[in-house]
């Protein structure tokens, strides 16, 4: 709780101070005064957990970003073909897929990675199934090869 | 180097301008909501990006280039949770997707949308 706290005034203050562009000392003050003020709230909320604060996540997460941002990459490609080509080159199709995942964080990343990615996208999440809709089935083909399921799991072991 | 770097970023902001109008232009082509909302989510991610890099490389100080990543980074988490959104709410309310006829290949077909 003290930790995740602390995390949240740093990362708060590393917000405000990258936001502002101002460092008089009266800015400076008046930064600080409602960066108190936003941690009180979230006090008094009882919102600050480590779901909230995943900086957890931190050392895997940017392997795990490289590897999505060449997805998108790849996936943009895909579907930009796809535009050009017009409506006969698609083939729409919707299908549940397992997942392995088994906390709500990575249950989340991977149902966000699929709608992340150009030409899929994540409608529902029901116990351990993710119900997809895909610009073509072959995509959804390419998710069930679990590479992305493979790589969030690593990122979420400690 | 002043002219690599505004070449570099005049071409991020054209590959960007162009996958925008690529996702318009798949809005306007594709059959129906759900395969429309793909077209948009070019625009949403690699449009969007390779704009956001070619002004980060013609930024002047930090403070603009943090704030480009920052907009980038929200981007980037609103796009997909607003398009789940989007399809959670359309499929709930009962908009049947159209699904394609996968003639040459063997796998089961469920057309829909009489």
């Amino acid at each position: 709780m003290k930790r995740h706290t602390f995390n949240l005034f740093l990362t708060l203050t590393a917000f405000w101070l990258l936001n502002s562009g101002h460092y008089s000392a009266l800015m400076l003050l008046l930064g600080l005064a409602s960066i108190v003020f936003v941690l009180i709230i979230t006090k008094r909320m009882d919102v600050v957990d480590q779901e909230s604060i995943p900086l957890y996540l931190t050392p895997n997460i940017f392997g795990y970003y490289l590897w999505l941002i060449k997805e998108i990459i790849y996936a943009n490609i895909v579907v930009v073909k796809h535009i050009w080509r017009g409506q006969k080159s698609i083939c729409p199709a919707l299908k549940k897929i397992k997942i392995s995942q088994t906390t709500d964080m990575g249950k989340v990343i991977y149902a966000n990675s699929i709608t992340l990615t150009p030409g899929t996208v994540a409608i529902d999440l029901i116990d351990d199934e993710i119900l997809v809709h895909a610009l073509h089935f072959r995509d959804i083909e390419f998710l069930e090869g679990s590479e992305m399921d493979r790589r969030i799991c690593l990122l979420e072991r400690k | 180097m002043d002219i690599v770097i505004n070449i570099s970023s005049g071409l991020c902001l054209f590959v960007g301008s162009f996958l925008c109008l690529s996702g318009g232009v798949g809005m306007l082509r594709f059959p129906d909501f759900y395969t429309r909302m793909h077209a948009a989510g070019v625009t949403d991610t690699l449009g969007s990006a390779m704009i956001l890099i070619g002004l980060m490389i013609i930024s002047t100080g930090f403070l603009v280039f943090i704030k480009l990543v920052m907009i980038l980074l929200l981007g980037m988490l609103i796009g997909p949770t607003t398009s789940h959104v989007l399809a959670k709410a359309a499929l709930h309310n009962g908009l049947e997707p159209q699904l394609g006829h996968e003639d040459a290949d063997n796998k089961e077909t469920t057309s829909s949308n009489p």
